[in-house]
C-alpha cells in the first residue's frame, strides 16, 4: 500500500527505511527450499485459523445435544441441574455475575491503569520510567492462583470492615444490601481483585500508545502555554483514546474469562438461593461454574451443559476482543 | 567476466503506477555508467530492475527486455536468485549484517549459497577485502563485528561482500550519499579500480561524482510529479557534461533546475 | 502489615480516594508552590492580574494531576508488594529445607509436616517445556508468515485469529481440549492433554513477540542478502531470524512464564496427585498450580504452609523466566 502512495519518492527510498518492512513478494522463487519454507509458514498461519475455528465448532458440537435436551430456557433460566433425563439449566445468573464482576474490575482498572500509564510516559523521572513499567508488568506475571489465595486469605479479611461499612451506610441501595456473605467472598471483592489483575494489561497497551504521541502535537500544545496536564488533555489523551478503548477491551476480555482467582474467592450460592441485585452477595461466573464442577464431567450430557456455558463465554470474549481489534485497526488506518 | 547489458523498451511499475517508461540503453562492459537526474525520476527504480531487486517491493513489476550479453533476465525460465548472484548490488546506506563478524559478512554470500571449506573461504575473503581496499585496515580484526567499522569502511565492506560472490555486474545505488568526503574519495578510487574487472552502474545525486568516476552518463527526467520517469539521453560523460544533445540535460547540469 | 491495611481499601475507592487526598495536599501547598509555577505566564509583564489569577487555577490543576498520577502508580504497587511479601514471608521457610527440593508429597497427609514439591516442580517444567516445544515452531512460523509472506485477506485473517486466540480464556481452552481429547477421542486425562490446552495459550504470545521483533529487522539487511543471490528462505533463516533472535527468546520466555502459572485448564484436564509422575501419556501428573489448588481450602497448618511454599516456588519460577526474558531483551541484537 505504501508503495502506491510513495511512488513519487521511490527514487530516493527504494527500500524505505522506517516504514513497514517490505517483505519481498517477488523475492521468493520457485525453488524447492522457498516453496517448502513458504508453505510451512503459510501452513502455520492456517493452523492458527483452524485452531480458533475448531474451538468454536467443537464447543458448539458438544453443546448442542445437551442444549437440545434442556427443559429450561438456556438464556433466561436461573436453574442449573444437569443430571437425569430432564436437565434444566440456564445462564442468566452466570451472565449477571460475570458481567458485574468484570464491570467492577473495569471501573477501577481503567482509570487507575490509564493514570499509571500517564505516570510512566509523562510524569515519571527518566530514571524511574523503565523500572516503573517493569514493576507494573510484574503484576501481570503473578499467576492467577496466587491472586486467588492471597485474595481469599490475606486481602479478604482486610476488606471485611469496608464491606461492613458499605452495607451499613448504603444498605438501602439494592446493590449494597447485605446477603450474609463474608467480606472476602463477594462479587464486589472479586471485582476489586480482578481490577488488580487487569490493571497491568490496561497500563501496558495505553502506555505504548501514549508513548507514540507525536512530539509535534505535544510541543504544539506546550508552545501555546499549556501546562503539562493541559498538554496531556489536548494532545496525549485524544491521540491515545483508541488505545485506551482497545486496552480496556483486552482487559475486559481477561476479566470475563478469569477462572481460578474467581473460583477461589467467590462464594457459591446454594441451589434455589433468592435472586438479589446485591454486589455483596456470592455467585458464580461462567468460568468459575465450570471450574467448580470440573470433577463432575462424567457423562457427555453433564459435560455438555458446562461446555455450553463455555461456548457463551467464548463468544463473549470473542466479541470483546474483536471490538478491541477493530478499534485499533481504525486507529492504524487513521494514523497512516 | 564483465558483461554487457542491453535494455530495450522497459516499463517499470509499482502496482498500477508506471514509475519508469520506455527505457532503451546499452551498458558497456568494463566501464562505469552513471545515472543522474532529479529526485523521483526513477533512476534508482530502474537500477533495481537490472538485478530484479525491483520485484522484491510489493506490487513491483516490469515490462520489456533486459539482456545480459545474450540472456534475457526476465525470461520465464530465469531464476531471480541466480540473476542477483550475477549482478551484485551496493546500497545507499551501508548495511553489513549486524550479527556477523567482518569475515562472516564477506563470506556471507558464498556461505549462504552453500560454499563450505575454510581454505576457499579464507582466500575469497582476503581477495575481496583487498579488492575493496579494506584488507589492510581490518586484517587483524576479522572476527570483530562488521557494525563496529566506520561508515566508509562499512560501505567498502559491503562492496567486498558484493564482489565476493564474483558477479559480472556491480550496481551501486548512491553508494556515497551517507558518507563523508574522505570516505567518498576512497570509494571513488575503488570504483576506478573495479571497472577493469566489472561492469559498473552507479546512481548518484552528485554531478561532480558522475563526472569524476563515469565513462558514460545517462540522464533521467520526469515531466511532472506523478508522471513516469524517462531516459532523456545516454552518452559519453564528456559529451553529456560539455555538449549534451538535449536542452533539458544542459539545464539540469548547469543547475537551472533539479 | 499495618501500612498495607490502611492502603488496601484504596482500590475500592479508586481514583476518587486518590484525588481527594490530592486536593487537600495541593490545596495546602498551593500558597507555596503555585506562586512559582505560575510565574512564567505572569513574567510577560503585560499579563493583567486576572490572567495571573486564572493561571494559578491552572497550575493548581496541573499539580493536582501530577499528584493523582503519582498516587495511582504507588497505589498499583501496593498489591504487588503485598502479594510478594505475603507469599514470601509465609512460604520461605519450607523452601530452605532441602527435602522441599528432593521429596514428593507421597504418603503425606494434611496433618503431617514434611515432604517436598519436587513432583509438582517436575510436572510444571515437563508440561511447560513440552508446550513450548510445540508452540514455539508454530508461533515463529506464523509470525514469519505474517511479516515476510503474508499479504491480503489471508494474512489479515491470520492476524485477527491470533488476536482472538490471545483473548481465549484459559478455561475455554481447557474445555476445548476436553471436548476433543476426552469426549471425542475417548482418551484419558493425561499430562499431554494439558499441554495441548496450554499450546493454545502460548502460541499467540510467541507469534506477537516474534512478529514485533521481525518487524524491527531493517529491510536493508533483507535486501543486502537478496542482492547476494540468497534465496528468500535462507535470508529469513540465516539473516532475519538471527538478527531478531534475542527478542524472540524473550517472547518465548514470557510465554512460558504465562503457561506455567496457568491453573484453569489443569482443573479440567490434569488432576493432582501426590507422587512423582513423569509420563505425559499415562496417568495423572502433578504441577505447582494444582498443588496449590489442592491445599487452598486446608485449615491445618502443615498443609497451609505447603500451599504458601508452593505458591512461592511457582512465583520464583515465573519471575525467574521474566527476569531472564528481560535480560536477554536488554542485550538484544536488534539495535536501532
Amino acid at each position: 500500500m505504501s508503495s502506491v502512495t510513495g511512488v513519487s519518492l521511490a527514487d530516493e527510498t527504494p527500500g524505505p527505511h522506517g516504514s513497514a518492512p517490505l517483505s519481498g513478494d517477488g523475492a521468493g522463487t520457485g525453488r524447492l527450499g522457498d516453496r517448502l519454507f513458504g508453505g510451512a509458514a503459510k501452513g502455520a498461519g492456517l493452523l492458527v485459523i483452524a485452531l480458533v475455528t475448531l474451538v468454536g465448532v467443537f464447543l458448539l458440537w458438544q453443546a448442542i445435544p445437551a442444549l437440545a435436551r434442556n427443559d429450561a430456557n438456556f438464556l433466561t433460566s436461573r436453574e442449573w441441574s444437569v443430571d437425569g433425563a430432564h436437565p434444566r439449566f440456564g445462564i442468566v445468573e452466570l451472565l449477571w455475575t460475570t458481567v458485574t464482576v468484570s464491570a467492577i474490575a473495569m471501573l477501577i482498572a481503567v482509570p487507575v491503569g490509564v493514570a499509571v500509564a500517564l505516570f510512566i510516559t509523562q510524569y515519571a523521572p527518566a530514571w524511574l520510567s523503565r523500572p516503573a513499567a517493569s514493576l507494573i508488568d510484574l503484576l501481570a506475571a503473578v499467576p492467577s492462583i496466587v491472586y486467588g489465595i492471597w485474595g481469599l486469605r490475606t486481602f479478604g479479611p482486610v476488606f471485611e470492615p469496608v464491606q461492613g461499612f458499605l452495607q451499613h451506610t448504603l444498605g438501602w441501595i439494592p446493590l449494597f444490601t447485605g446477603a450474609g456473605i463474608s467480606g472476602g467472598s463477594t462479587i464486589l471483592f472479586v471485582g476489586i481483585v480482578l481490577a488488580i489483575m487487569v490493571l497491568p494489561i490496561v497500563t501496558a497497551l495505553s502506555r505504548e500508545v501514549f508513548a507514540q504521541t507525536p512530539v509535534t502535537h505535544k510541543e504544539g500544545a506546550l508552545a501555546l502555554g499549556a501546562t503539562r496536564w493541559e498538554m496531556i488533555r489536548t494532545a496525549v489523551l485524544p491521540f491515545g483514546k483508541p488505545g485506551i478503548i482497545s486496552a480496556s477491551m483486552l482487559g475486559l476480555g481477561r476479566a470475563l474469562g478469569e477462572t481460578i482467582a474467581v473460583t477461589i474467592i467467590l462464594s457459591t450460592l446454594p441451589d434455589g438461593a433468592k435472586w438479589t441485585w446485591s454486589l455483596l452477595n456470592g455467585g458464580e461466573t461462567f468460568a468459575s461454574r465450570i471450574a467448580n464442577n470440573a470433577a463432575e464431567f462424567d457423562t457427555p450430557q453433564k459435560a455438555g451443559a458446562f461446555i455450553a456455558a463455555g461456548l457463551v463465554l467464548f463468544v463473549l470474549t470473542f466479541v470483546v476482543n474483536a471490538i478491541a481489534r477493530v478499534v485499533i485497526e481504525r486507529r492504524k488506518a487513521f494514523s497512516e | 567476466m564483465a558483461k554487457r547489458i542491453d535494455v530495450s523498451d522497459l516499463n517499470v511499475y509499482y502496482g498500477g503506477f508506471k514509475a519508469v517508461e520506455g527505457v532503451t540503453m546499452t551498458v558497456e562492459p568494463r566501464s562505469v555508467t552513471a545515472f543522474i537526474g532529479p529526485s523521483g525520476c526513477g533512476k534508482s527504480t530502474f537500477l533495481r530492475t537490472l538485478n530484479r531487486m525491483h520485484e522484491v517491493t510489493p506490487g513491483g513489476r516490469v515490462e520489456g527486455k533486459v539482456m545480459l550479453d545474450d540472456q534475457d533476465l526476465y525470461a520465464s525460465s530465469v531464476d531471480p536468485v541466480a540473476v542477483r548472484r550475477t549482478v551484485g548490488m551496493v546500497f545507499q546506506r551501508p548495511n553489513p549484517f549486524p550479527t556477523m563478524s567482518i569475515y562472516d559478512n564477506v563470506a556471507a554470500g558464498l556461505r549462504l549459497n552453500g560454499v563450505k571449506g575454510r581454505k576457499k573461504l579464507d582466500e575469497v575473503v582476503e581477495k575481496s577485502l583487498q579488492g575493496a581496499n579494506l584488507w589492510k585496515e581490518v586484517k587483524d580484526r576479522l572476527g570483530k563485528p562488521g557494525a563496529g567499522l566506520s561508515g566508509g569502511q562499512q560501505q567498502r565492506l559491503c562492496i567486498a561482500r558484493a564482489i565476493a560472490v564474483e558477479p559480472q555486474v556491480l550496481l551501486m545505488d548512491e553508494p556515497c550519499s551517507a558518507l563523508d568526503p574522505i570516505s567518498t574519495l576512497a570509494i571513488e578510487d575503488l570504483i576506478g579500480e573495479l571497472k577493469s574487472k566489472y561492469t559498473i552502474v552507479i546512481v548518484t545525486h552528485n554531478m561532480q561524482q558522475a563526472a569524476r568516476v563515469s565513462d558514460r552518463t545517462a540522464f533521467f527526467n520526469l515531466a511532472a510529479t506523478g508522471k513516469p520517469g524517462k531516459l532523456v539521453e545516454i552518452d559519453d560523460t564528456q559529451r553529456i557534461f560539455n555538449n549534451p544533445s538535449v536542452k533539458a540535460t544542459e539545464d539540469y547540469i548547469s543547475g537551472r533546475f533539479g | 502489615m499495618t501500612t498495607s491495611t490502611t492502603a488496601s481499601p484504596g482500590p475500592s475507592a479508586g481514583s476518587a480516594g486518590a484525588s481527594a487526598s490530592g486536593t487537600s495536599r495541593a490545596g495546602a501547598t498551593s500558597a507555596a508552590t503555585t506562586g512559582a509555577a505560575a510565574t512564567p505566564p505572569s513574567t510577560r509583564g503585560t499579563a493583567p492580574t486576572e490572567l495571573g489569577h486564572k493561571a494559578r487555577g491552572r497550575a493548581v490543576k496541573d499539580q493536582l494531576a501530577r499528584v493523582v498520577m503519582w498516587a495511582a502508580f504507588l497505589l498499583a504497587l501496593v498489591p504487588l508488594v503485598w502479594i510478594l511479601w505475603t507469599v514470601g514471608s509465609k512460604g520461605y521457610h519450607l523452601l530452605l529445607d532441602a527435602q522441599w527440593w528432593t521429596n514428593s508429597q507421597r504418603g503425606i497427609t494434611s496433618r503431617r509436616e514434611g515432604g517436598g514439591a519436587v513432583h509438582a516442580i517436575q510436572g510444571t517444567l515437563i508440561q511447560g517445556l513440552t508446550t513450548a516445544a510445540i508452540s514455539v515452531p508454530i508461533g515463529i512460523l506464523t509470525a514469519i508468515y505474517l511479516v515476510e509472506y503474508g499479504r491480503g485477506r489471508l494474512a489479515k485473517a491470520v492476524s485477527f485469529m491470533v488476536d482472538i486466540l490471545t483473548g481465549v480464556p484459559s478455561i475455554v481452552a481447557g474445555l476445548f481440549v476436553y471436548a476433543l481429547w476426552v469426549t471425542t477421542f475417548g482418551l484419558q486425562r493425561v499430562g499431554f492433554a494439558v499441554c495441548l490446552a496450554l499450546v493454545l495459550l502460548m502460541i499467540p504470545v510467541v507469534v506477537r513477540s516474534t512478529e514485533e521483533m521481525l518487524k524491527l529487522v531493517p529491510n536493508e539487511l533483507r535486501e543486502a542478502s537478496y542482492a547476494l543471490g540468497v534465496p528468500k528462505w535462507k535470508t529469513i533463516m540465516k539473516v532475519v531470524l538471527p538478527t531478531a533472535f534475542s527478542g524472540i527468546v524473550t517472547g518465548v520466555l514470557l510465554g512460558l512464564a504465562r503457561v506455567m502459572g496457568e491453573t484453569a485448564p489443569l482443573l479440567i484436564l490434569g488432576p493432582y496427585t501426590k507422587s512423582i509422575a513423569t509420563d505425559l501419556f499415562g496417568g495423572l501428573m502433578p504441577t505447582l498450580p494444582t498443588m496449590i489448588n489442592q491445599d487452598r481450602t486446608e485449615v491445618l497448618q502443615p498443609a497451609v504452609d505447603r500451599m504458601w511454599a508452593s505458591a512461592l516456588t511457582l512465583i520464583l519460577i515465573v519471575l525467574l523466566l521474566n527476569v531472564a526474558g528481560r535480560v536477554v531483551a536488554r542485550f538484544g541484537s536488534v539495535k536501532r
